[in-house]
């Protein structure tokens, strides 16, 4: 197929696409990434489908990519005809019939569980979803179509506009579009924020007979999934941004590698690359151009070094995941030696915007030194879960309180960067969020996790948490960071259990600056970081486990204690029932006892009396 | 001796055709043994060295650098308790330790009826649902150690 033929496609793309938006029939759109599908969306689905079948309703069931309040799964939109789409949220199987009646048998909008309408003008009283505070403050560019397509439908993307930002790059030469990319400020998601044009031109002028694109969607930060969201939601989006990719560095092959972890993603690639071929986005000529590209599929195999580039290549080229030393960089000297690029997902998914809109428009959002929007997965205590997308520069707090909707206890901490990055007290919610402010706060950037913590978490815990995760996942090749982060979770685990001195404050300062300075890769390099910000920030913390030994989170299992509050507990027998030890006893109607000795500190009785609330609050945890 | 060293022993004549059997093939290889037979069984382990011409130990000293593979027999049905980030500030340990308690295994181990593993893993990818476990392909949200228990109740006696 040519860029004519494709035109030709894409009109008539666009005449389907017309058709959905002026539909005739009934449309139920259903959030079926792997948050909603998690939150229960296939249960729900199915009974939208028995009520259409049973009342013979003529009704269409199209599945769309997760729109971003993952906290509102699973997220259910009807669409009358000559109507706006309107959402429900957290809607349950049962919840369906009501809603549906409503619509088909008494042609009202559904009140309950009603989160709003997609339509651009006012309707019925109605408000829209956009206008949600999660919503209001983003801008969505790379994620547009998420939640709004159907991602296994290349109609749907062709009619939003894809692939016309690839057309647009096989009209120029590839130092025009290298141009447009360096103007546009975009810097790689994908972590180190590496100006994304500087890294191509070295490719490029590298002279080979083979170059190497590789979408690296490893997305190994534990806590964070904007990848894989935007690959179920848009896959297209980051196929089309390879092609730009290539086309610019020269490379022929392609390969996305991709964590296990993630099969509906991979499902949604393999079967966007089947489309591609079918129209002749992939293999020969492309579009009748000169320039030829494949993609193959790569599954990680469970290891989080294999982020790290050259672990990568390594693991691509079916050897152990582990790092080497750079330089040579791979943009010199990748895969099987021949100059590679490695981007990230969302890098990619934003190519075809720039390409597409220029690079003034994408410079227009961002600050001065960070560019565009960037992504985000915003978890943790914060109230309003789910996947985000903002311009660089907008400040922790708006984050957190404006489209997060603050935290349930009081606010505590963010970490940003995940098991490399930092962890930032309440003086630094007024710090801009790009690559800059972050480092100087002594976090990074990362990938895009956000997670919020509260009051209810200890901050020493979280520290020992993310020692011991990178402590796990370290390869194993340089001492700094085999040896000298398993002392530092030796150390922290020390504090945790109430064992701690406080000369192991300044041991931890001390190795944490070895294993920086000494490591081999990133892993290790950063691995301190979580702890080193967390002992500048949260001191006193650390020393009430080691003084006063005592977790003021009240998390150290080591440090609390569970009690019944005898005149609380109404003897419900609850949380007999559920204590897997056998530890709490007692006759009905009669205070219950808990015995120590046998209590492992699961917290289901705990949480079986607040659930009941029978005896409400009768046994508490104490620290 | 025909098909002495050929994969088709093992049952896994079908990677021929989906493999061009080159050395970057062999970690996708592995993955596709362990789709078929569950874990990588040493025979498995011969054949792939005899097919991709790289050495057993070669073979095993990449197969351990990564979590995915797996040595024994896998049980029945399989439980993985995710401790990612978001899911660890939410109560994940809770939920190990529950499903510890009511399976009586360590994490990692198989029920000696064979019926069921326990594994941790490192994020599902459903974070701001957490804390998440999957059991066999499906994932369940927002868990307590109330539903973890319910969950395998009701799935023991179903
Ligand atoms: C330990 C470690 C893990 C990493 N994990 C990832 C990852 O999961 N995804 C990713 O895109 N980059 C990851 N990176 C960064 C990559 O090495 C690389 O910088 C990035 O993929 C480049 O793409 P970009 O220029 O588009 O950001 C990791 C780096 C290190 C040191
Ligand atoms: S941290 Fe548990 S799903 Fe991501």
């Amino acid at each position: 197929m040519n860029t004519r033929a494709l035109d030709e496609r894409r009109q008539k793309a666009a005449s389907k696409w017309d058709e959905l938006q002026n539909n005739r029939v009934p449309l139920i759109y259903i959030g079926a990434a792997s948050c909603g599908l998690a939150a229960g969306a296939a249960e729900v689905q199915e009974v939208v489908e028995n009520y259409l079948k049973k009342n013979g309703i003529e009704g269409r069931i199209i599945q769309v990519g997760c729109i971003g309040p993952c906290y509102l799964e699973p997220l259910m939109d009807v669409q009358m005809p000559g109507k706006p789409r309107i959402s429900y949220s957290n809607v349950r199987p049962s919840d369906v019939p009501l809603i549906m009646e409503s619509f088909f048998e008494k042609n009202e909008v559904a009140e309950s569980r009603l989160a709003g309408h997609f339509g651009d003008a006012e309707f019925d009283g109605v408000p829209r979803f956009f206008d949600m505070p999660m919503l209001k403050p983003q801008v969505r560019i790379v994620l547009r179509n998420c939640g709004i397509i159907d991602p296994d439908d290349l109609d749907h993307c062709l009619a939003r506009d894809g692939y016309l930002g690839l057309e647009k790059c096989l009209s120029m030469s590839w130092t025009e579009v290298l141009e447009i990319i360096k103007r546009s400020g975009l810097r790689g998601r994908g972590g180190a924020g590496f100006p994304t044009w500087k890294k191509w031109l070295t490719c490029r002028e590298t002279p080979s007979d083979q170059r190497y694109l590789i979408c690296n969607a490893d997305e190994g930060d534990p806590g964070a999934f904007m990848n894989r969201s935007l690959i179920e939601g848009d896959p297209h989006a980051v196929l089309e941004g390879m092609l730009i990719a290539a086309y610019t560095i020269g490379a022929s092959q392609g390969y996305i590698y991709i964590r296990a972890e993630y099969p509906l993603a991979i499902k949604r690639l393999k079967k966007a690359i089947v489309q591609m071929r079918g129209v002749g986005l992939l293999g020969q000529d492309i579009l009748g151009s000169e320039f030829s590209f494949d993609i193959r599929i790569k599954e990680g195999a469970g290891a989080f070094v294999c982020g790290e580039e050259t672990a990568l290549i390594a693991s691509i080229e079916g050897k152990r995941g582990m790092p080497r030393t750079r330089p040579p960089f791979p943009a010199v000297s990748g895969l099987h030696g021949k100059p590679t690029i490695i981007n990230n997902v969302e890098t990619l998914g934003t190519l075809p915007h720039i390409l597409r809109n220029g690079a003034e428009w994408y410079a227009g959002s961002g600050t001065e030194t960070s560019k565009g929007t960037k992504t985000f997965s915003l978890v943790g205590k914060v109230r309003r879960t789910g996947l985000i997308e903002v311009p660089l520069g907008m400040t922790l707090r708006e984050v957190v309180f404006d489209i997060g909707g603050g935290t349930l206890k009081p606010f505590k901490a963010v970490q940003t960067g995940g098991p490399s990055g930092g962890c930032l007290s309440e003086e630094f919610l007024d710090t801009p969020i790009d690559y800059e402010h972050l480092a100087e706060a002594g976090s990074i950037m990362g990938s895009g996790g956000l997670i919020v913590v509260d009051s209810d978490t200890c901050i020493v815990d979280t520290a020992k948490y993310f020692l011991g995760f990178t402590q796990k996942e370290s390869c194993g090749k340089c001492v700094p960071c085999r040896v000298g982060t398993r002392h530092m979770v030796k150390l922290l685990e020390k504090i945790c259990d109430g064992r701690g001195e406080l000369a192991d404050l300044e041991k931890l300062e001390k190795l944490g600056r070895t294993i920086k300075n000494g490591s081999l890769c990133g892993l290790g390099a950063t691995a301190p970081n979580p702890a080193l910000t967390s002992l500048k920030y949260f001191r006193s913390e650390f020393i009430s486990h080691i003084k006063d030994k005592r977790c003021p989170a009240i998390v150290c299992k080591s440090l609390v204690n569970y009690r019944v509050v005898a005149g609380k507990c109404t003897g419900c027998q609850r949380c007999v029932s559920v204590c897997p030890t056998g530890a709490i006893t007692g006759p009905r109607s009669e205070p219950h006892n808990l015995d120590r000795s046998k209590c492992i500190k699961c917290r289901s009785c705990y949480e079986i009396c607040r659930f009941d609330a029978i005896a409400g609050d009768a046994i508490i945890i104490e620290s | 001796m025909k098909g002495r060293d050929s994969i088709s022993e093992g049952g896994l004549s079908e990677l021929r055709r989906e493999f061009r059997g080159e050395r970057g093939d062999l970690i996708p290889v592995l993955q596709r043994v362990q789709e078929i037979q569950g874990y990588l069984r040493p025979e498995a382990i011969r054949i792939v060295s005899r097919w991709l011409k790289i050495s057993e130990n070669e073979i095993f000293g990449v197969a351990t650098f990564y979590a995915q593979f797996r040595f024994h027999p896998p049980g029945l049905h399989h439980l993985r308790v995710c401790l990612g980030t978001a899911c660890h500030v939410r109560g994940g340990e809770q939920i190990l330790l529950t499903a510890q308690q009511r399976l009586g295994v360590d994490t990692g181990e198989t029920t000696p009826d064979g019926k069921y593993d326990l594994d941790r893993v490192a994020c599902l990818g459903c974070c701001a649902l957490a804390p998440v476990v999957a059991f066999d392909q499906k994932v369940h949200s927002q868990m307590s150690v109330l539903k973890i228990q319910r969950i395998l109740d009701e799935h023991k006696s179903a």
